[in-house]
Parts: structure tokens; sequence; C-alpha cells
């Protein structure tokens, strides 16, 4: 049986191009299809109706119609525009950091509903605005856990023997923790503090609701922050682009606090 | 183009393939305007060609403005009918010409070459964001309106300078946005319809 022409789904915009005079080309993450690209005609024009609906970080409901090479987005309705998340420079700032890690992690069109639920749960948590170093740390976890790069943290990776309450190691090529005999035999690893190894491990297993009663120090935050850049960078290949950008703001932040004071 | 097609003369060949680089010209389209000019007169290829030619020659970015212009500083920083109070921030030159066909803005621009998009890489010191910097240095700058385009990268440009900007006492505007002339209310999107209402006005 052929696929019909035209079908609806849901979906997150999570990333756009520009495509000739007036039309866009975007990345669409959806419930059930997995990430799709599609054409959106006519989106650049002040006039068109669909725009406003198909701008980055929107969940919506799309209709498309299938093409020979990309699907063309024939209407759409926004569901939720995360407008909160929109007006805040920082959580703007996070939440691309979020979909830029969807869309590299991701192939086209596999189907991956939990990973569609994290997703709109985090940018739905980012709306509230607080907390949100937890909120990209458990999204980061459970994103590997969906797409099969889920770190092991309970015991060494080498020798299988339960990790002491000590300072051991992250290594981001066995995928897990090293032991600190373990640790000498490997090159590039980063020290993990006994409690960040206990939060990595609360987050990797606990659902949100539980994990959002967590509080991190400033400290322990950049630890955790750091190691899971660093794993991330290894599986990548490459730097997070948006990473980037979110260290300016934080640098911006930090100066003008030392202005004030 | 098709590779495998002899070509009747090699400089039309040239001219289609060269034109076919275009942004929005395919090869079919690329052929149709390489046919034309050969039978247009002479005098239309020659304009063509030198208008083309003094783009590139002539052209530089304004010292102070960044924008577009053939002498330096721009028409529009040197003149003195203009309003040297204000700042109107855009993101192309394109911009401008939009913003100046209204006739009813009368200060001063800048052009940022671009907005902040960190999924693409572009930060900070990817466009002009130092140069309106310095030029707020000065002092005689009371007002800088935020022209950037409506949407989400140009909204965190717009964020991110208004952060730089407040704090120097300057008085820092973002355009109106709300619901474009000539549309239909049932089709506007929840961000736009929420900025209409928050923005509404007297009548």
């Amino acid at each position: 049986m052929s696929k019909p022409r035209n079908y609806q789904t849901e979906a997150i915009i999570i990333k756009k191009i520009k495509l000739g005079e007036a039309d866009r080309i975007l990345t669409l993450y959806t419930p059930h299809l997995g990430k799709i690209q599609a054409v959106a005609k006519g989106v650049r024009r002040p006039r068109s109706k669909m725009a406003g609906h198909l701008e980055l970080l929107t969940h919506s409901q799309v209709s498309l119609a299938r093409g020979r090479n990309l699907d063309t987005v024939t209407g759409s309705q926004t569901i939720n525009s995360f407008l909160p998340l929109k007006s805040d420079l920082q959580l703007t700032a996070y939440a691309l950091y979020a979909v830029e890690l969807i869309d590299q992690f991701t192939v086209d069109n596999v189907e991956n509903y939990p990973l569609f639920q994290l997703l709109r749960e985090t940018m739905h948590n980012l709306c509230q605005g607080n907390n949100n170093e937890l909120i990209l740390r458990y999204f980061e976890l459970h994103l590997l856990n969906q797409v099969g790069y889920r770190p092991q943290l309970q015991q060494c990776v080498s020798c299988h023997s339960p990790l002491e309450a000590i300072t051991n190691s992250f290594s981001p090529r066995a995928g897990g923790m090293l032991c600190p005999s373990c640790r000498q035999s490997q090159i590039l690893t980063y020290p993990l503090s006994v409690n960040g190894l206990k939060v990595l491990r609360f987050l990797q297993n606990s659902d949100y609701n539980t994990s959002s009663q967590l509080k991190m120090n400033p400290e322990l935050s950049q630890e955790l922050e750091g190691v899971m850049r660093n794993y991330l960078k290894y599986l990548l290949e490459r730097e997070v682009k948006s990473a980037v950008w979110l260290d300016t703001l934080r640098g911006q932040i930090k100066q003008t606090a030392l202005l004030q004071d | 183009m098709n590779q495998g097609l002899i070509p009747t003369t090699e400089s039309v060949y040239k001219l289609i393939q060269e034109l076919n680089k275009l942004p929005g010209i395919g090869p079919k389209s690329a052929q149709r305007l390489a046919y034309y000019l050969l039978r247009a007169p002479g005098e239309q290829a020659k304009l063509l060609a030198d208008a083309i030619i003094s783009i590139k020659q002539k052209t530089k970015l304004c010292s102070i403005c960044s924008n577009v212009t053939d002498s330096d500083p721009c028409s529009i920083c040197r003149s003195d009918q203009r309003d040297q109070t204000k700042i109107c921030v855009v993101e192309q030159p394109q911009d401008i010409l939009a913003l100046e066909h209204t006739r009813i803005y009368n200060g001063l621009y800048h052009v940022l070459h671009g907005a902040i998009s960190p999924t693409e890489g572009v930060g900070a010191d990817d466009i002009r964001i130092k140069e309106l910097m310095n030029r707020l240095q000065g002092g005689s700058i009371d007002e800088v309106i935020l022209a950037t385009n409506p949407n989400l990268e140009g909204e965190q440009t717009a964020l991110y300078l208004n952060k730089l900007i407040s704090p120097l006492g300057i008085r820092v505007t973002r355009l109106a946005r709300g619901l474009p002339f000539g549309t239909e209310l049932e089709y506007a999107d929840d961000v736009t319809l929420t900025r209409a209402i928050e923005g509404r006005q007297e009548f």
C-alpha cells in the first residue's frame, strides 16, 4: 500500500535553513516519524500565514504533503509557542543547545517517541525558568540513554569492580567510570568527585519530578557540565556550537555582576 | 548545466554558466537571460556589465555605520539633515532600504551584518556589535532603536544588545511586533498575537 499524499503530525521545530527567495527548509522532531525535513514555502514573507507557527523552538501541529525529495508544509497551528523561553536570552540559549544536541544525535526518519517526550518536557521545564543547569544535565543523560550512549556510572568499565567512595575518573572513550587503578591505562580521563558521581547516577535513574528536587552548588554544577560536555564532544567528534554561545552569555553575566558590586 | 550538450558558442556558454551561479537562477533561467542579452541592444548589456563591475570596485562599507556605500562616510552618516542622536540597528543593508522607503525615520543607522545564531556558530563577535558599542561611547546618542528581524535570531540579538546598552543609560527601544497589514487575524500565531495584545494602543 502506498503512503497517503498528505499527512499531519505534531512537531517541534529544531532547525531552519534559508532556501531561495522566501522559503525555508525546516528540521522537525516528531513523536512518531522521528526527525524529518520539510520545505516551508514563503515563510520568510511578512504576510506568511505559517511563519509564526514554524519558528524555531515551537511545538506545532503541522500538515505536510509528500514531495519527490522533501515534503512540503501545507499548514501549521501552534500547540505551544514556549513564549517565556523566547523572551529570555539565557533560556533561549539553553533551549537551542538542547535542540542542537537532538539534531546531532539523531538520523532522519527514525521514530523515538521517548526522545520527543524528553524534548517537549525539557522545553516546558525551561519555561519555568529555574534550575536550568539541572534541566540540561537531566536532558543530556536521558538523551544519551535514548540514543544508545548511556554512560556506565555504576561500576568501573574496565575491571567491573564497584566504585569506591573516592574521586574516580570519567572516560569518554570507555563510555563510563574508571577506578583509580584502571585509569592509568587510559588516555583522556576527567576526575569526577563522589558527589558529582552521585548526582549523575541519581539523574540517570530518576524521572524529572524526582530529579528537580535536587539542589546543586555552583562548583558541582560546573564540574558536571565539564564532564558531560567532554563526553558529548567525544561522541559527536565536534564542538557543540551553541555551547560556545552559552559560555559567552555566562561570561557577560559575570561581568555585569562584577560591575554592579 | 547539462555538460553533455555542445555549446553553440563559447562566449554564450560562459555567460550561461556565470548566470547559473546566481541565487535563484536555474539552468533554464540562465539560458533565457543569456539569449535575451544576446538579442538586446548593445547599450543594455554594457550598462549591466558596468553596473556589476562598479558594485565590486566602487562600494565599500561605511566606517561609521557599516552600510554599503560608495563614499566614506556614507550619505546618511554625513547628512546634517538627520537626527544625530538616534541610531537604528538593523541586520542587513537591505533593511535600511525598507526603512528609508517609509520616509518616517530620520535618524542614523547601524548595520550588524547578521544576527546571533548559536546553532550556526554565529556569536556576538561575528557581527558588528563592537563597532556599535564604540559609536555609543561618544555620548551624543540618546536612543538606540533595535530593528532586528522579529524571529528567534533577531530577538536574541535584540535581547543581547539591550543587555549591553541599557547599563550605559541610553534609551533602548524595539520596533513594535504585531499584526502585519493586509493579513487576517485568524491565521496569526500565538507569539504575534500575545505581543499585539500587550502592545495595543489607545485609538
